[in-house]
C-alpha cells in the first residue's frame, strides 16, 4: 500500500507543478536589467541603485551573448527593459534586429563621442584596453614588442596565447581590417597561425595559462589581472604590458548601455542608465572592477595607464559591430576551425 | 485458466488509446527543440555551403572519434565498478557508490577546468611531481584530455543505472547456471552480462549522446567537435540560422545512435521469476584489493581532483568576503528545480516507457526514439528553442519555475527513460497478467504491481535527472525565473571573472546535496 500512496502522491504532484506554471509568472512592473557582467562586479552596484532610487529592479545576470541571443528569441515579448553588456557583436545583433531605441541626447553627452552609438542607440559605461599579459619570470617588459603586429615574428613561435572566440580578439581583426586593409589582415592573421598560438576558450585560462607558463605572452583585455592579483596576491606570475599609443593592438573596448525598443519602463531605464554614469557609479569601477570610467572628471584607477596618454587607434567602436567578415577571414586563415 | 490467460495477454497487448496519446503528448513536447532547430536552419541561405565545409567535416570526425572513445571507455569502466559495488564483498561499498555516482554533478566547465588546473601545464600533478625531476606532462589539450574529461564525467550514466539493474536482477538464473557446473566467470559472462545489456545500452546511449552535444569541457580542452562550432556561430557571428545549420548533423548522428543502439537491443526479455531475492553476494577473495584500488583510483580522478582544486580555491584565496551570502537562497532553488525535473520526468516519461516495454510495436518505437531528441541538441538550442515557444505562444509562462522545471525535463527525460524502460523490461510480465486475470484493471496492475517492482529504476532515472539537471547551466540562466540564482550560476558567475573563492562553496555545496541524493537513493533500493 506504501507504494500506492507514493505514486498517488506523485500523481498529486502534477496539479502543483501546474500551479508552478501559473503563479511565478505574470506582469512585473519593476525595471528589468539583462546584466551581461559578473555578478560578482556589478551587482553591488545595482543593488545601490535601486537603494538611492526607490526603482525596484529584477536583474538577469548571464553571458552578454547569451542574454543578447535571448533576447532576439522573445521577441516584442521580452521581459527585458535595460540591456547592460559587454560584447559589440551583440550590440551589432540587436541592432541589425532593430531591437534598440534612441537613447535621449543628454545622457549620450555625458560620454565622449568615441565612447557612444552615432545613432545613440548604446552608451559606454566603461572601458577596457587590449594589452600583452606576460609571465614576469619568462619575460622581460623591456624587450617586449610595443606593437601587435609584431608578435609574429619568429622569436614569438609557440610562446603567443589569444582567444580567438570572445571578448575582443574578433574586434581587434576588425579594427585591423579597418587600419591597415583586408589583404594586410589577411596576411597578419596567417603569419600568426604560422607562429602557432595556443587559443584559449576564455580570458581566464589565458592568464592562468600565461601565469602558469603554458604561454609565455597572452593577448587580453586590461582589467583581469587585478582580479588574479586581488585573488592570488602579489605574486603571481602575470603582468600588463601596455601597446605604444596608437597601435591597433591597444584597441579600446566599452561595456555599455541600451534600452530596449521593447521596454515598458522606459522612464525608470533612463534613470538607471544615468546614474550608471554618474559619478558615484563612474567611481565604483574605478575602485572596485579596475575599468577606465568614461565620464570626464573622474580619474582612473592610478594602477592603470592614464586615459589621456593611452591614445587608442582611431576607430570607430560602432564600426565593430559587424564581426562576421572577421569570423570569415579568422576561420579562412586557421585562427578559427 | 488457460483461456483467462491468453484472453489477458491479448488485451495487454493492445495498447489502451489513452497510454498512446499521453506517449504522443510527452514526445511533442520534447520534439521542440530540433522542431526548431530544422525550421531555423530553413532560413539559412547557404544550408549545403556550411555542411560540407571543410571545418564542419573535420569537426564531424573528431565528434565520431570522441563520442566513440568516450563510450567505449565509460562502458569498460562503468560495468566493473557496478558489479563491485554492487554485488561483492568489497569494502566500503556504500561509501564508493555515493563517491562515484559524483562526478556526473560536476558541471562541465568546472569539470574542464579542473582538469586544466590539475593535468595541466604548471597545474596541482605537475607540482607534485616537480621535485621527482618531472618538468613537463604530456599535453592534456586537444582529443586525449576531451576523452578523459568526458569518460570522467559521464560515466556514472551507465554505473547507476547498471547498479539499480543489479539490486532488481532475478538470481535464480545466475544459481542454474552454477547448478550446472558453471564457475564464476562463466556465469558472469553467460547470464549475468546478458542480463546487465539493457542497463548498459541504455546509459551507453546517454553517454553516446551527451558526448555529442557537450561543450563545456571539450572547449576548454580544445577539442573542436561539431557543438563548439555551433556556439561559435551563436555567440560571434549571432547567426541563429547557421547555428541551426550545424546542429543538423548532431541530430543525424543521434538517428545513427539510436539505431545502433536498437540492434543490439535484440528481442530478448531478461526477467526471472515473479519473486526477486537478494542475490548472492560474490567473494572477491585476491581481487579485493586490485578493485578497491580500482573504485579508489576512478573516484580520485573523478570526485578527488574536482574537490582538491575547490578545496585549493578556497584556501589559496585572498577575496573570501561575501562569499556566503545568498547561498543558502541558491542551494533551496537548486535542490527544488532539480528535484521537481526528476519527478516530472520520471512522470511524463512514465508512459512513453510503458508504451516501449509492454506494446512493442512501430508507435511505440518512434515515441520512444524520439524522446531522446532532448539528449543529442546543444543546450544552448533548446534553452533558445524554449525561450521562443514561450515568448511566442505562452507569454504567461516566461521567466517561471515552471518553464524551467518543463526545460529541464525536455532536456532530461532520456535519462530517466532508459532507466524506466530498463526496469519494465526486467519484470515478468506474467506477474501482470495473472493480476488482471484475477479481476484488477489496468490502473490497479499498474499501481499495484508494475510500479513497486519498477521502483529502483525509476529512483535511479530520477537520480540521473537530479543530478544533471543541478548543475546545468544555459537552460537556467535563459529560463529560469529572474532572480532565481542556483548554485550552477553563482558558480559560473564567479568562475568566469576568476572570484574563485566565490566559485569554492557553492561547488560544494552543489556536491553535497549531490552525494545526499545518492545516499537517498540507496535507502530506497535497500527498501524495495
Amino acid at each position: 500500500m506504501r507504494r500506492t500512496s507514493l505514486l498517488a502522491s506523485a500523481l498529486a504532484l502534477m496539479p502543483l507543478a501546474a500551479v508552478l506554471l501559473t503563479a511565478c509568472g505574470g506582469g512585473d512592473d519593476r525595471l528589468t536589467i539583462y546584466a551581461g557582467r559578473s555578478k560578482n562586479l556589478v551587482q553591488p552596484l545595482l543593488e545601490q541603485f535601486s537603494e538611492d532610487t526607490g526603482i525596484s529592479i529584477r536583474v538577469l545576470y548571464g553571458d552578454s551573448t547569451d542574454l543578447a541571443l535571448g533576447i532576439l528569441e522573445e521577441g516584442q515579448n521580452s521581459p527585458a527593459d535595460v540591456y547592460y553588456g559587454q560584447d559589440v557583436g551583440a550590440l551589432g545583433a540587436l541592432k541589425a534586429a532593430g531591437r534598440l531605441s534612441e537613447l535621449p541626447s543628454a545622457l549620450l553627452a555625458k560620454v565622449d563621442p568615441a565612447f557612444r552609438s552615432p545613432d545613440g542607440l548604446w552608451v559606454g559605461i566603461s572601458g577596457r584596453q587590449r594589452v600583452i599579459v606576460y609571465n614576469t619570470d619568462a619575460v622581460d617588459p623591456a624587450e617586449l614588442p610595443s606593437s601587435i603586429l609584431d608578435y609574429t615574428a619568429p622569436a614569438w613561435e609557440g610562446r603567443f596565447g589569444i582567444v580567438p572566440r570572445s571578448d575582443g580578439f574578433p574586434e581587434f581583426v576588425t579594427a585591423l581590417r579597418l587600419l591597415k586593409g583586408e589583404e594586410f589582415a589577411r596576411r597578419w592573421l596567417e603569419d600568426l597561425d604560422a607562429n602557432d598560438p595556443t587559443a584559449y576558450a576564455n580570458n581566464i585560462a589565458a592568464i592562468q595559462a600565461v601565469a602558469n607558463g603554458e604561454v609565455d605572452v597572452a593577448f587580453l583585455n586590461h582589467y583581469y589581472l587585478f582580479r588574479f592579483l586581488e585573488e592570488r596576491g602579489e605574486d603571481f606570475k602575470a603582468r600588463n604590458y601596455y601597446f605604444a599609443a596608437g597601435d591597433v593592438g591597444g584597441l579600446f573596448l566599452v561595456a555599455s548601455a541600451s534600452i530596449l525598443d521593447s521596454a515598458r519602463q522606459r522612464e525608470d531605464a533612463e534613470r538607471f542608465i544615468e546614474y550608471l554614469l554618474s559619478a558615484e557609479a563612474q567611481q565604483y569601477f574605478t575602485d572596485e572592477t579596475h575599468e577606465y570610467p568614461l565620464v570626464p572628471g573622474i580619474a582612473a584607477d592610478p594602477g592603470l595607464q592614464p586615459l589621456s596618454q593611452i591614445d587608442p587607434p582611431q576607430i570607430d567602436l560602432s564600426d565593430l559591430t559587424d564581426l562576421r567578415g572577421s569570423l570569415d577571414l579568422m576561420r579562412q586563415t586557421g585562427i578559427l576551425p | 485458466m488457460a483461456l483467462a490467460l491468453a484472453q489477458a495477454r491479448d488485451r495487454l497487448n493492445r495498447a489502451p488509446l489513452i497510454l498512446l496519446a499521453l506517449a504522443a503528448l510527452v514526445t511533442a513536447a520534447v520534439l521542440m527543440p530540433p522542431v526548431y532547430l530544422v525550421w531555423r536552419a530553413t532560413e539559412s541561405s547557404a544550408i549545403w555551403e556550411h555542411l560540407s565545409d571543410e571545418s564542419t567535416l573535420r569537426a564531424l570526425g573528431r565528434t565520431l572519434l570522441l563520442t566513440a572513445s568516450v563510450t567505449a571507455t565509460c562502458i569498460a569502466l562503468a560495468v566493473p565498478l557496478a558489479w563491485l559495488t554492487g554485488r561483492t564483498d568489497l569494502p566500503l561499498r556504500r561509501f564508493w557508490t555515493v563517491l562515484l555516482a559524483l562526478p556526473l554533478a560536476v558541471p562541465s566547465f568546472v569539470g574542464g577546468f579542473v582538469m586544466v588546473s590539475a593535468l595541466g601545464p604548471g597545474g596541482l600533478v605537475q607540482d607534485l611531481l616537480a621535485p621527482l625531476g618531472v618538468d613537463r606532462l604530456p599535453s592534456i589539450f586537444g582529443f586525449w584530455g576531451a576523452w578523459i574529461t568526458l569518460s570522467v564525467v559521464s560515466y556514472p550514466y551507465i554505473f547507476l543505472q547498471v547498479r539499480a539493474s543489479l539490486s532488481r536482477s532475478d538470481p535464480s538464473l545466475e544459481e542454474a547456471a552454477r547448478g550446472l557446473g558453471n564457475g564464476s566467470w562463466r556465469t558472469f559472462w553467460r547470464v549475468n552480462l546478458p542480463q546487465m545489456r539493457p542497463p548498459i545500452a541504455a546509459g551507453a546511449l546517454l553517454v553516446a549522446l551527451y558526448s555529442i552535444s557537450e561543450f563545456g569541457a571539450v572547449s576548454m580542452l580544445r577539442y573542436d567537435t561539431l557543438t563548439p562550432l555551433v556556439y561559435l556561430q551563436y555567440t560571434t557571428s549571432f547567426d541563429r540560422a547557421a547555428a541551426a545549420v550545424l546542429g543538423l548533423p548532431l541530430i543525424a548522428l543521434a538517428v545513427l545512435i539510436l539505431g545502433l543502439e536498437g540492434m543490439t537491443r535484440g528481442r530478448a526479455h531478461y526477467y526471472g521469476g515473479a519473486q526477486p531475492r537478494p542475490a548472492r553476494t560474490m567473494e572477491l577473495g585476491s581481487w579485493r584489493w586490485p578493485g578497491f584500488a580500482f573504485c579508489a583510483l576512478v573516484a580520485l580522478l573523478g570526485v578527488g581532483l574536482p574537490v582538491a582544486v575547490i578545496l585549493y580555491w578556497l584556501v589559496s584565496g585572498l577575496s573570501a568576503e561575501g562569499t556566503t551570502s545568498f547561498l543558502a537562497a541558491a542551494a533551496v532553488n537548486s535542490t527544488l528545480a532539480a528535484a521537481l525535473a526528476a519527478l516530472a520526468a520520471a512522470i511524463a516519461c512514465l508512459p512513453v516507457a510503458y508504451l516501449s516495454a509492454r506494446h512493442a510495436g512501430r508507435l511505440a518505437s518512434f515515441f520512444e526514439k524520439a524522446s531522446y531528441a532532448g539528449q543529442s541538441i546543444p543546450a544552448i538550442t533548446i534553452a533558445l528553442a524554449l525561450v521562443f515557444f514561450a515568448a511566442t505562444y505562452a507569454t504567461p509562462l516566461q521567466r517561471t519555475l515552471g518553464l524551467l522545471v518543463f526545460a529541464y525535463t525536455v532536456r532530461f527525460l532520456p535519462e530517466a527513460l532508459g532507466a524506466i524502460r530498463g526496469a519494465l523490461l526486467q519484470l515478468n510480465p506474467n506477474t501482470e497478467e495473472a493480476a488482471r486475470s484475477l479481476g484488477a484493471g489496468p490502473l490497479k496492475t499498474f499501481a499495484r504491481i508494475t510500479a513497486p517492482q519498477a521502483l529502483p529504476g525509476v529512483f535511479a532515472g530520477m537520480l540521473l535527472v537530479f543530478l544533471t539537471a543541478i548543475k546545468e547551466l544555459p537552460i537556467t540562466i535563459l529560463l529560469s525565473p529572474i532572480g532565481f540564482d542556483t548554485l550552477a550560476t553563482e558558480i559560473w558567475s564567479a568562475t568566469s571573472e576568476a572570484f574563485f573563492t566565490r566559485a569554492a562553496l557553492p561547488s560544494l555545496t552543489l556536491l553535497l546535496i549531490s552525494a545526499f541524493a545518492v545516499l537517498i537513493m540507496l535507502r530506497r533500493e535497500r527498501l524495495t
